[in-house]
C-alpha cells in the first residue's frame, strides 16, 4: 500500500501510524454534554465505500495526513494535510 | 533417458549432485526433475496421506508431487519443488514423507486403511472419545500424513529483503512477456522483467515452434540479449512475483543463492523484494490440468507439456515408451514431438470421438483411460472404447491433458472475480482487476503464439500511453498461430479405484462427490471439508477439476459453482526470507544511550526499556544478589550522591509565540504563566480523559520550552503533540522536534550532588542560582550545557544535559566524582526503589485506564481553562468513590516479600474475583524504610488509608496483610529535594 505524503509524495505505509476516521479531528466545544462525548470518542461509521482516515506520516515528515480511501476497493482518492482544512466547527457546545 | 542433440542444457558441463544418498550427473541447465528424470529415477516421494509413490507431474513451480528436502541440519529446507530446484556440486536432495526411504515405505500401509481417510475423516472418524484426540489420534495423524520436515534448529542461513521501483513491472517471460518487455524497454520505460524460472523464455524453451523464422527459444535469445543492453531493463531471473497489492505494490521472492555449489558469503539465500510498479502486465502463462481418472497418480504419469518441457529443454524422454491422453488438439502436438524425436508412442487417447490421428500415430478417438498398472512406476494403461471394450497398452509415460488453466492468480490478488469462458473451459480475468495491472497471453486465455506475442506488444503499448510515452517501432514477429480446440473432460466414471484431483494432498473425486453428499456444497466449504488446493501447490493443477466434479455432484454449472479465493502468496514462501533482517538482534532497533560502553564495562545487566538498553544495577564483589547491589546504590542517593543516565526521557522541544498557549492546551495544568529559567512538572490526559504521561516542562526563554516525557511515551507524546497542533491550533506559531537523540542527560541526586556538581561547572551553583524547579544554561569544561534542579528521587537532585557527543565523557567523569564522594552510578533497580519510596508513578501506575483523579492529581486539572482530556474526564464513572484509587501498601511487620499484580480484598473476604477491590502496580524493598513498600489502587482507596486490606497473589502464592498507607512514604513534606 502506498500513501501519497502531501509534504513527501507517495511512500510505502510503512512511514505511516493509522489513527481512525479523520472525525477525531472534530473535538467537541468546552462543556459538551457527555453523550457528544462519547460519541466523538467511541462511535464510528463503518461505510463499505469512502472513508476518511487519519494518517501520521511518523517515519517522514511528521505530517498528520487526511487519507480518503474506499474500504471496498482499497483506492485512495485524496489526501490532504490535516492542517489545511478549514478551522472545524465545534460540536455540542453549551451556550 | 536423454536424447542425442536435444535440448538446451550445456552437454559440455556435467554437475554431480545427490538424492536420496546417490551421486547422481546431470548437466548444466538442468532441475533435479530433468536430471533425474534423465537417470532413469521415477519415484520422487510418497503422497501426503496414503504414502503413495510419487513422480513427477510438470515442470514448473505448480509442481504438486515431486516436493524434495535440501540441505542437512539446521539448514535443511523441506518441500522444494524438483521441478524449480536446479543441481549444482552441493546439492544433496532427499525424497520426503517415506521411511526409511521412498522406494521401500513402511508408512504406506495407509493405502490400504484408505477407506479411513477419505474427505473430513478426522472430523468424524476420531470424535469420540474427544480426550483422545489430542492425546493420541491428532499425534499419530500427524506423524503419518504430512510432506517434509523442519529441522527444528535456528536456521543460520542468510536472507535479505530488498525494495525496487519501476514504471512498468512484466511478470513471465514468455512470447507476451518478452514483446511487452521489448516494447516498454525501447520506449525508454523502467522495467522489470521478472521470471520464476532461471532461464528466461517461458514456453518457448519447451516447444518446437518458429518466431520470426528460427526456433523459438533462439528468438528469446536474441530478445533477451537485446534487453541485456539497456540500462532502463532490469531482468530478474529465478523471482517469483508472490502476490499483488494496493498501489502497485508487487511481493517477489528471488532464489539468490540456493543453485550455488559455494555461494559467496555476502550472498543470501533468497531476497523478499516489494516492488512497486506504476503498470503491470501480467504474462505468467496457464498451468495445464490433468484429468482423473482411476490410478491416474503412479510415477510415470505426467502432464504432456512437460513431457514436451522435459524432451524439446532438457533433451530427456520421460519414458521409452509413451502413451498420450488428452482432449485438445494441444496433446497431439505432444505426440509430434515426441515421435520426431525418435521416442515411441504406443498410443493417442483422445476423448473426441472426431479426432482425427497425427501422422502415424494410433489414435483411439472417443477413448478413456480406465486404470493404471504398476506400483512403483507405470508399466500399462487400461483403456476403454466408446463401446466399452477394454485395451491394455504398454507404456511407462502417460502424457495427460485436460486443457490448460490461465495462471491468473495474481490478476485475483486484489479480490477481482475471474469469469468462465466455455470455449477454452477456463476462467480468465477481468480488465480492471488489479488497478494499473493487464494481463496478456495464455495468462488471460489466448494461447496461439502469435496472439500471445500481439497481446504482449498491446499491452505494452496501452501501459506505454498510460505512463505518457511513446512507442517505438517494433515488429510482431510471425508465429504459430493454430487454434486451440477442445472438449472439456474432466473425470473418467465408473471405475472402482481412486481417481486423483489433488495429488499433493491426496484429495481423490470420491472425497469431493463425497462432501457434496455432506452438504459441503459450497466451493469454500468442500475446500476445507477435503483439503482440496490446500497443498504447497494451492490447487494450481486442482482446483478448476475438483470444481467442475463439485459442479457435476450438485447439479449446477460451473460459473455458478464459482471458484475460490486466490490468494497471496502465488509460490511458497520461507518465512526465513519474509522476515529478514528480523532475527535475533534484528527482531527490533536497539537504542543506546552515550554511557551504554561504561554501564556494560562495570558489569551492568542491560535491561529493555522499549527500544532502550539500561542498566539495571551495578554489581561489586561481594554481592550476594542483585538486591544487594540496589540497596547500595539506593543508599548512594539517600546519603551520598548517585549519578544516573536518562537520556531516554523523551525530550520534546517547544518554540514559538503561542508555545506556552499550547502547552496550557496539551496539559491539565498552565503553563503559559512560568516564567524563564523556571520547570514545572505536568499531567498530559488522553483525549478520553485517561492519563497519557507525566513529565517536566522547563521554560528556557520567551516562548521556548524543553518537555520531558517518560521514555516508554515518548513517540506518543510527539505524535499527540502534533496531532493537536495540526489538528487544533493550525494557525498558532509553535513549533516542535523531538530532541531526545540529541542531548544526554545525567541525573545527579543525593545530599553531596551539588558539591559534586560545582567540582566541574565552570561557575558553581548554589540554592540561588538554580532553584528548587529551576533551569540555567551552564558550563562543564568548555561544553555548554543545560543544568535542571528536578528530582525523581526525592533528594536534593539535578540533572546535566550536554550535547549527545560529550555524554560518554561526562557520565564517566561523573561516576568518578561520585564515587571519590562516597557515592556512585545508580541503575533501573535502584530508581525504582527511589521513586516508590516517594510515591512518583511510571507507566505502572498510568497504564492507560486511570484518570487525574485516581492518581490523586485531580487538582492539577486547570478549572480555569480547557485541555485535552478534561471534558470527557467529566463523564459520569470516571471520578467518585467507585474508582480505585491510587495508594501505598505496607506489609505488616514480618510479612513475606509481595508482587506487583497482586489483588486486593478485604482482610475476611474468600480472596476469588467478585471480592475483588484492587491490584498491585510496583512494589520493593526499601532499605530506606526497612520494609517492603508497594504502590497500588484500591477502591475508595484514599478514604480507607489507615485501614488494613488483605493482598493475595495466586501466582506467586502470597497471601499478605497490608496497611493502606498515603502513598508518599518518605519525606512526605518533600523537604530534602527543596534542599
Ligand atoms: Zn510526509
Amino acid at each position: 500500500m502506498r500513501i501519497t505524503c502531501p509534504l513527501c509524495g507517495a511512500r510505502d505505509r510503512r512511514e505511516f501510524t493509522y489513527y481512525g476516521a479523520s472525525v477525531y479531528a472534530d473535538r467537541p466545544a468546552e462543556g459538551a454534554a457527555p453523550e457528544v462525548w462519547d460519541d466523538y470518542l467511541h462511535l464510528r461509521d463503518n461505510p463499505a465505500g469512502e472513508i476518511t482516515d487519519l494518517w501520521y506520516h511518523e517515519l517522514g515528515c511528521s505530517a498528520w495526513i487526511e487519507v480518503t480511501r474506499n474500504t471496498v476497493t482499497h483506492a485512495i482518492s485524496a489526501t490532504r494535510l490535516l492542517a489545511d482544512r478549514a478551522t472545524p466547527t465545534k460540536k455540542g457546545a453549551r451556550s | 533417458m536423454r536424447i542425442a542433440g536435444k535440448g538446451l542444457v550445456d552437454r559440455n558441463t556435467p554437475v554431480g549432485f545427490r538424492f536420496d544418498g546417490k551421486d547422481y550427473t546431470g548437466f548444466q541447465g538442468d532441475t533435479l526433475a530433468s536430471a533425474l528424470l534423465a537417470s532413469g529415477v521415477r519415484v520422487f516421494g510418497r503422497s501426503f496421506k496414503y504414502h503413495r509413490p510419487r513422480g513427477v507431474m510438470t515442470a514448473g513451480s505448480e509442481e504438486p508431487c515431486a516436493l524434495v528436502t535440501i540441505g542437512r541440519g539446521a539448514a535443511q529446507v523441506p518441500n522444494v519443488r524438483a521441478t524449480v530446484q536446479e543441481i549444482h556440486a552441493a546439492l544433496d536432495a532427499r525424497g520426503q514423507n517415506a521411511w526409511p526411504s521412498v522406494n521401500v515405505d513402511l508408512m504406506a500401509m495407509n493405502d490400504l486403511f484408505s477407506p479411513f481417510f477419505s474427505a473430513g475423516f478426522y472430523y468424524k472418524t476420531f470424535m469420540w472419545p474427544r480426550k483422545f484426540w489430542e492425546s493420541l489420534y491428532e499425534p499419530a495423524i500427524r506423524r503419518a500424513a504430512g510432506l517434509g520436515a523442519l529441522s527444528r534448529k535456528h536456521n543460520e542461513d542468510h536472507y535479505e529483503k530488498a525494495y525496487a521501483f519501476c514504471d512498468l513491472l512484466v511478470v513471465g517471460s514468455g512470447p507476451a512477456g518478452l514483446m511487452a518487455a521489448l516494447a516498454a524497454g525501447r520506449a525508454g520505460a523502467d522495467v522489470i522483467l521478472a521470471e520464476e524460472d532461471h532461464v528466461m523464455g517461458g514456453r518457448l524453451l519447451a516447444e518446437m515452434q518458429e518466431v520470426a523464422g528460427q526456433p523459438g527459444a533462439d528468438w528469446a535469445a536474441g530478445v533477451l540479449a537485446e534487453l541485456a543492453t539497456m540500462p532502463n531493463v532490469r531482468l530478474m531471473t529465478r523471482t517469483s512475483i508472490t502476490g499483488a497489492y494496493d498501489g502497485g505494490t508487487f511481493g517477489a521472492l528471488e532464489r539468490v543463492g540456493l543453485h550455488l555449489a559455494r555461494p559467496p558469503m555476502d550472498l543470501p539465500q533468497e531476497c523478499f523484494w516489494r516492488i512497486v510498479a506504476k503498470r503491470a502486465i501480467l504474462a505468467t502463462g496457464a498451468h495445464e490440468r490433468p484429468i482423473a481418472f482411476p490410478n491416474n497418480d503412479r510415477p510415470g504419469v505426467m502432464m504432456a507439456g512437460a513431457v514436451r518441457a522435459y524432451l524439446n529443454r532438457f533433451g530427456v524422454a520421460p519414458g521409452q515408451t509413451v502413451a498420450v491422453f488428452g482432449n485438445n488438439d494441444d496433446a497431439h502436438r505432444t505426440v509430434r514431438d515426441l515421435k520426431a524425436a525418435g521416442v515411441k508412442v504406443s498410443a493417442l487417447i483422445d476423448v473426441r470421438e472426431e479426432a482425427t490421428a497425427p501422422d502415424g500415430a494410433t489414435l483411439h478417438a472417443g477413448a478413456q483411460v480406465v486404470d493404471t498398472v504398476g506400483r512403483k512406476g507405470l508399466r500399462e494403461v487400461v483403456i476403454a472404447d466408446r463401446s466399452g471394450q477394454i485395451t491394455r497398452i504398454p507404456c511407462d509415460c502417460l502424457a495427460i491433458s485436460g486443457g490448460w488453466n490461465p495462471a491468473l492468480h495474481l490478476a485475483c490478488h486484489m479480490n477481482g472475480r475471474p469469469v468462465w469462458r466455455e470455449e477454452i473451459a477456463a476462467f480468465v480475468p477481468q480488465p480492471g482487476m488489479v488497478p494499473g495491472l493487464a494481463v496478456a497471453g495464455a495468462a488471460n486465455g489466448t494461447f496461439s503464439t502469435q496472439a500471445c506475442l500481439a497481446e504482449g506488444l498491446e499491452a505494452a503499448k496501452a501501459a506505454l500511453s498510460e505512463l505518457g510515452r511513446k512507442a517505438k517501432a517494433v515488429d510482431l514477429p510471425q508465429a504459430e498461430d493454430g487454434a486451440y480446440r477442445l472438449r472439456a473432460f474432466w473425470e473418467v466414471r465408473g471405475g472402482k479405484h481412486r481417481a486423483w484431483l489433488d495429488f499433493s494432498n491426496d484429495v481423490t473425486t470420491k472425497d469431493v462427490r463425497l462432501a457434496a453428499q455432506e452438504n459441503y456444497r459450497s466451493v469454500e466449504h468442500m475446500k476445507r471439508y477435503t483439503t482440496q488446493g490446500m497443498a504447497p501447490d494451492q490447487g494450481k493443477n486442482s482446483n478448476v477439476a475438483a470444481l467442475a466434479v463439485l459442479a457435476d455432484a450438485t447439479g449446477r454449472g460451473i460459473p455458478e459453482t464459482g471458484i475460490t479465493t486466490f490468494r497471496p502468496p502465488y509460490v511458497p514462501i520461507s518465512v526465513a526470507a519474509l522476515g529478514a533482517g528480523g532475527q535475533g538482534a534484528g527482531f527490533a532497533p536497539q537504542r543506546f544511550t552515550t554511557s551504554h560502553q561504561a554501564s556494560v564495562e562495570r558489569g551492568a545487566p542491560m535491561v529493555e526499556a522499549g527500544l532502550w538498553y539500561r542498566p539495571s544495577y551495578f554489581p561489586r564483589p561481594g554481592d550476594q544478589s542483585w538486591l544487594d547491589a540496589c540497596n547500595r546504590e539506593v543508599g548512594f542517593v539517600r546519603d551520598r550522591v548517585g549519578v544516573c543516565d536518562v537520556s531516554t526521557l523523551g525530550k520534546i522541544d517547544i518554540q514559538g509565540a503561542d508555545a506556552g498557549r499550547f502547552l496550557d492546551l496539551v496539559y491539565t495544568n498552565t503553563f503559559s504563566t512560568l516564567k524563564p529559567g523556571r520547570v514545572r512538572y505536568g499531567l498530559m490526559l488522553r483525549e478520553d480523559g485517561m492519563v497519557m504521561d507525566d513529565g517536566t516542562t522547563a521554560c528556557l526563554a520567551e516562548g521556548h520550552y524543553l518537555m520531558t516525557t517518560t521514555t516508554a511515551a515518548a513517540g506518543q507524546v510527539m505524535r499527540h503533540l502534533d496531532f493537536v497542533a495540526q489538528a487544533h491550533c493550525p494557525a498558532w506559531d509553535v513549533h516542535m522536534i523531538s530532541a531526545t537523540e540529541q542531548w544526554a542527560q545525567f541525573a545527579v541526586a543525593g545530599p553531596l550532588a551539588r558539591e559534586l556538581l560545582n567540582t566541574l561547572l565552570e561557575e558553581p551553583v548554589d540554592g540561588d542560582t538554580v532553584p528548587f524547579l529551576g533551569v540555567a544554561p551552564v558550563r562543564v569544561m568548555g561544553v555548554a550545557g543545560r543544568l535542571f534542579r528536578i528530582s525523581f528521587s526525592g533528594e536534593l537532585g539535578y540533572e546535566i544535559a550536554v550535547p549527545a557527543r560529550y555524554g560518554a565523557a561526562l557520565y564517566r567523569d561523573l561516576v568518578a566524582r561520585a564515587e571519590n564522594l562516597g557515592g556512585g552510578a545508580y541503575g533501573m533497580e535502584a530508581l525504582n526503589v527511589l521513586r516508590i519510596e516517594k510515591g512518583f508513578i511510571t507507566h505502572a501506575e498510568i497504564h492507560g485506564r486511570v484518570t487525574a483523579f485516581d492518581i490523586g492529581l485531580q487538582g492539577m486539572v486547570s478549572a480555569k481553562k480547557d485541555c485535552i482530556g478534561k471534558g470527557a474526564s467529566t463523564r459520569p464513572g470516571l471520578s467518585g468513590p467507585e474508582r480505585e484509587q491510587m495508594v501505598g501498601l505496607k506489609p505488616v511487620p514480618g510479612s513475606k516479600s509481595i508482587g506487583a499484580g497482586a489483588h486486593l480484598f478485604d482482610e475476611g473476604a474468600e480472596p476469588v474475583r467478585v471480592n475483588d477491590q484492587g491490584y498491585v502496580t510496583s512494589v520493593c524493598w526499601s532499605p530506606t524504610l526497612n520494609s517492603h513498600l508497594g504502590l497500588g489502587f484500591l477502591i475508595n482507596g484514599r478514604a480507607r488509608i489507615g485501614t488494613r486490606v488483605r493482598l493475595v497473589d495466586h501466582l506467586r502464592k502470597t497471601d499478605v496483610i497490608c496497611e493502606v498507607v498515603h502513598p508518599v512514604f518518605f519525606d512526605p513534606e518533600g523537604g530534602r529535594a527543596r534542599g
